[in-house]
């Protein structure tokens, strides 16, 4: 549906706010240090020389999204599109927890999340490009895969 | 490690809090960067639009060098092998897609909506990180991880 679409001005302009959120975004990570694993571990390292930088990062960061999600309350639909896409599901069920379990550990294996990842791939370090191709390949594995283990029975009935 | 100047992490933090506050303003998207890279790369189906999560992503790298040039050369340290880096990578891409977000998608976006599955989702996977390095750095796996 979205493909049929010819490239008109909203679509650009759509695409012009993508690209400039992400090059905010990145330029955040990298002002932070977070696209330094080392750093985000030493976060992790609660029982160890433990960096509280994440935390702050995380607080500076949720101030002007809680403020912008606020205000699209009161917005029928955002400046350059038809309508908000936030997510709606409520259900904590046992694929969200799984999923979160499965990404915490691999976060706490090396100390790089998706963000990161892709922020700092332009710096040179091939381990970098070997996660982030992992992190691809593990994506794409979970697309293929039968996932009706991780539903819960439970979680069934309450969605 | 010698922790960042509080005021540059709250001022990094604000940035990253600004993309997703920007894009949710202007195109009714949550700024999730594991969404938004498996909508590039094709592997997701829903979402925005390819060229959308396209141009965020390819966004990311270049903040980075933007930083890297005008304010700070950054010290990336990555000390783990080759296996390790492959496994923590293929735990994050399919937790990730099978927990429907990571740090920015379920931290900065949906904690700020204070959704219960963010609120849960981050707690877990905090919760995950934070143990497993307990265990590489002062338990069993001593020595193991970075």
């Amino acid at each position: 549906m979205e493909l049929a679409k010819g490239l008109g001005a909203d679509t650009m302009r759509n695409l012009f706010a993508a690209l400039l959120t992400g090059v905010i975004f990145g330029a955040g990570l990298a002002l932070s240090d977070m696209i330094n694993p080392a750093r985000v571990l030493a976060f992790l390292d609660i029982l160890g020389a433990w960096d509280p930088t994440l935390a702050f990062v995380m607080a500076g960061a949720l101030v002007p999204s809680a403020i912008a999600y606020l205000i699209v309350r009161r917005m029928p639909q955002p400046l350059l599109d038809k309508a908000f896409s936030i997510p709606e599901n409520r259900v904590v069920d046992r694929q969200l927890l799984t999923g979160g379990a499965i990404f915490g550990m691999g976060w706490g294996l090396v100390g790089y999340c998706p963000g990161p990842a892709l922020a700092g791939l332009v710096y040179g370090t091939w381990q970098t490009w070997v996660f982030a191709a992992a992190m691809l390949a593990g994506m794409w594995i979970h697309s293929v895969t039968d996932l009706s283990i991780f539903r819960g029975k439970s979680a069934a009935v309450i969605d | 490690m010698q922790p960042l100047d509080p005021f540059v992490a709250l001022s990094g933090g604000a940035l990253i809090g600004i993309a997703a506050a920007v894009l949710l303003l202007l195109s009714g998207r949550v700024a999730g960067v594991s969404g938004m890279l498996a909508r590039a790369a094709g592997i997701a189906d829903s979402g925005p639009t390819r060229g959308q999560a396209g141009a965020f992503v390819i966004g990311l790298p270049l903040g980075a060098i933007l930083v890297g040039t005008f304010v700070r050369s950054p010290d990336i340290t990555v000390t783990s092998s080759i296996p390790l880096l492959m496994a923590a990578g293929l735990l994050v891409g399919f937790g990730t897609r099978l927990g429907n977000g990571c740090t920015s998608g379920h931290g900065v976006c949906g904690m700020a909506r204070l959704s219960p599955r963010s609120l849960a989702a981050t707690a877990t996977f905090m919760g995950a990180g934070f143990l497993l390095v307990g265990i590489l750095r002062h338990g069993i796996g001593q020595g193991i991880g970075g």
